[in-house]
């Protein structure tokens, strides 16, 4: 049973970030650009997030923050295309920019819960937790006291309903006219121009994408911890990365789709792995040493392969 | 059909103007070509071709002078756009095409400037036209639709470029020795479905070469640059009655009387 709990505990993490893997998979492995935007969007979408949810609308905050993740993406994505400023520079100036204005979304604190001022029937004032889409969709099943379906299952329940909805969009859409874009612009920009399409404009628009999708996964994450906090975002690319490597490593090269599922797979297994960690006691602040090991070492899976002579054409680039 | 006339007019591109690298790459250029023609285009290196090229792409911006491409002025027009009307082929097969994606895919993205709208960008109506398009290539790329385009040899990359150049039937075709990296066998296919492509759609060509049978043998019209000028211009009987071996010495005389001054 503990071990039950500590699995759907890692699996409901690792589905909150899943949609930041699969952001991560969308700058790295398809528009082959690495973006540095990522430890900032994430917050973004958190503080926007927690903004609109005190405000009293928790669904309409995810929008907001997946809004705010593209909002940060397009100002990347325009320093890239405009001002031709290298990707990893461009990502970590506006990584940086955001610090301040998560800062000011936050009402010029370092954290905030998500909580509003109210009157109790006593008349006097008091905090009452704002509703999230956690807390509603809770609300579902009270009474219903099963140990198997606790709140880290009913939160893994609904963002899978979540992920899956994104996972099966982003499929599709790449096979739609401007999602072929977006992949052709990774793959040869050349060849985009000279079909006629402004890669500036898919460029723009993959980065963008890439963005909402992290800057969801903070929003998500804000309204599951009900807090938003500016020190979540630190070190989320390399959480990202190691997710669609380790999906890469164990799904191997299967078109979009199975590289899509493979980064949400490599999220939940990353974070497993991490709990795992936990349970042997090991000290939290080592979680990020472990987080590059685990990144590293699957980096060089697909080297060690190739030397043993069993692999394909195509080593660790990143 | 879909072929318009290109004209240039006093076409002047420099680069490092005023320093002591200066270099005039194309010198007041006028170039007049009819609707339809296919123009073979010789010159040594720094001659000018390549600039032209990209001038007539819109990779580079020119000094003075004006582009026309069936009667609009596309001398300022961003690359992208003009694309819409022309296209082109390099010596390198893997320039043109998306390595990662599928054969149908690369020809999808290509036909994409002139595909009716659909909700995926490979569709099945679309794929038929494809696969009869590959079909006429006669190299059995046919078969090969799905396979990833980065697993194609270099000849059926380039055989397959030269399709995406042409599936959006374009008015103007840019060719950058094409068949020049390719082995004899393969630069020699690539070439027949060059020509009958150009003569069924009429498109109006310009092609690149170093090669001085081909430079006469191909197309209707020889033209020779040297240090950014038109030195050359064979037409009709005239051009019929040069051998490969007279052009090579004039391109030789040519290029040192230029190199001379």
């Amino acid at each position: 049973m503990v071990y039950y709990s500590m699995l759907i505990s890692a699996l409901s993490q690792g589905m909150l970030y899943a949609p930041m893997a699969l952001g991560v998979f969308v700058t790295f492995r398809i528009l082959k650009t690495p973006d540095l935007t990522v430890d900032g969007s994430f917050v973004f979408g958190m503080t926007a997030c927690a903004a609109v949810t005190i405000a009293g609308h928790p669904v309409l905050a995810l929008f907001a923050g997946a809004a705010a993740g593209a909002l940060a993406g397009l100002c990347t994505a325009l320093l890239q295309t405009k001002l031709r400023i290298e990707p990893i520079l461009a990502g970590i100036l506006v990584a940086a920019g955001l610090y301040t204005v998560n800062y000011a979304v936050l009402g010029g604190q370092s954290n905030l819960y998500l909580q509003y001022e109210t009157v109790n029937s006593a008349g006097a004032s008091v905090m009452e937790a704002s509703p999230t889409i956690y807390k509603n969709f809770s609300a579902l099943f009270t009474g219903l006291d099963s140990l198997y379906f606790d709140t880290n299952a009913q939160v893994l329940v609904l963002t899978l309903g979540i992920v899956a909805l994104l996972t099966a969009g982003l499929g599709v859409f790449f096979f739609t006219r401007p999602g072929m874009a977006i992949r052709a612009t990774g793959d040869n920009e050349e060849m985009v121009r000279s079909s006629s399409i402004n890669a500036d404009l898919t460029r723009t628009a993959g980065v963008m994408l890439a963005n909402a999708l992290v800057a969801l996964s903070g929003a998500l994450l804000c309204q599951q911890q009900r807090y938003a906090d500016l020190n979540c975002g630190s070190s989320m690319l390399v959480m990202g990365l190691a997710s669609v490597i380790i999906g890469q490593v164990l799904f191997g090269d299967r078109g979009i789709v199975g590289s899509l599922l493979g980064a949400v797979g490599g999220s939940l297994l990353y974070r497993v792995v991490i709990q795992a960690a936990y349970k042997i006691e090991m000290p939290s602040y080592a979680v990020k040493l472990l987080s590059t090991v685990i990144v590293v070492c699957a980096l060089a899976v697909p080297l060690l392969r190739q030397r043993r002579g069993a692999g394909q054409k195509g080593g660790a680039a990143v | 059909m879909s072929s318009s006339p290109l004209s240039i007019r006093g076409l002047t591109k420099g680069f490092e103007v005023g320093t002591v690298n200066e270099k005039i790459a194309l010198d007041h250029l006028d170039l007049e070509v009819p609707a339809g023609q296919f123009v073979t285009v010789l010159g040594s290196n720094g001659s000018g071709k390549s600039t032209l090229f990209n001038l007539i792409l819109g990779k580079l911006f020119p000094d003075a002078g004006q582009i026309l491409l069936g009667g609009e002025d596309i001398t300022r027009q961003k690359d992208y756009k003009r694309a819409l009307n022309m296209s082109c082929l390099y010596q390198n097969p893997l320039r043109g095409t998306a390595p990662n994606m599928t054969l149908e895919e690369n020809l999808a993205l290509a036909y994409t400037r002139k595909a009716s709208r659909s909700f995926f960008a490979v569709n099945r109506a679309d794929s038929a036209y494809f696969r009869d398009l590959l079909a006429q290539l006669d190299m059995g790329l046919e078969d090969r639709m799905k396979t990833k385009m980065g697993l194609l040899s270099g000849g059926q990359r380039q055989a397959a470029s030269l399709l995406m150049a042409t599936v959006a039937q374009p008015s103007l075709l840019l060719l950058d020795e094409h068949t020049a990296a390719l082995d004899p066998g393969a630069a020699e296919k690539v070439m027949e479905v060059t020509e009958q492509i150009v003569a069924r759609d009429r498109i109006t060509t310009l092609m690149i070469t170093h090669d001085m049978d081909y430079a006469l043998r191909v197309g209707e019209r020889t033209i020779m640059l040297d240090a950014g000028h038109l030195v050359l211009d064979l037409t009709g009987e005239e051009r019929r009655a040069m051998t490969s071996g007279a052009l090579a010495e004039l391109f030789y005389s040519k290029s040192q009387r230029r190199r001379a001054i």
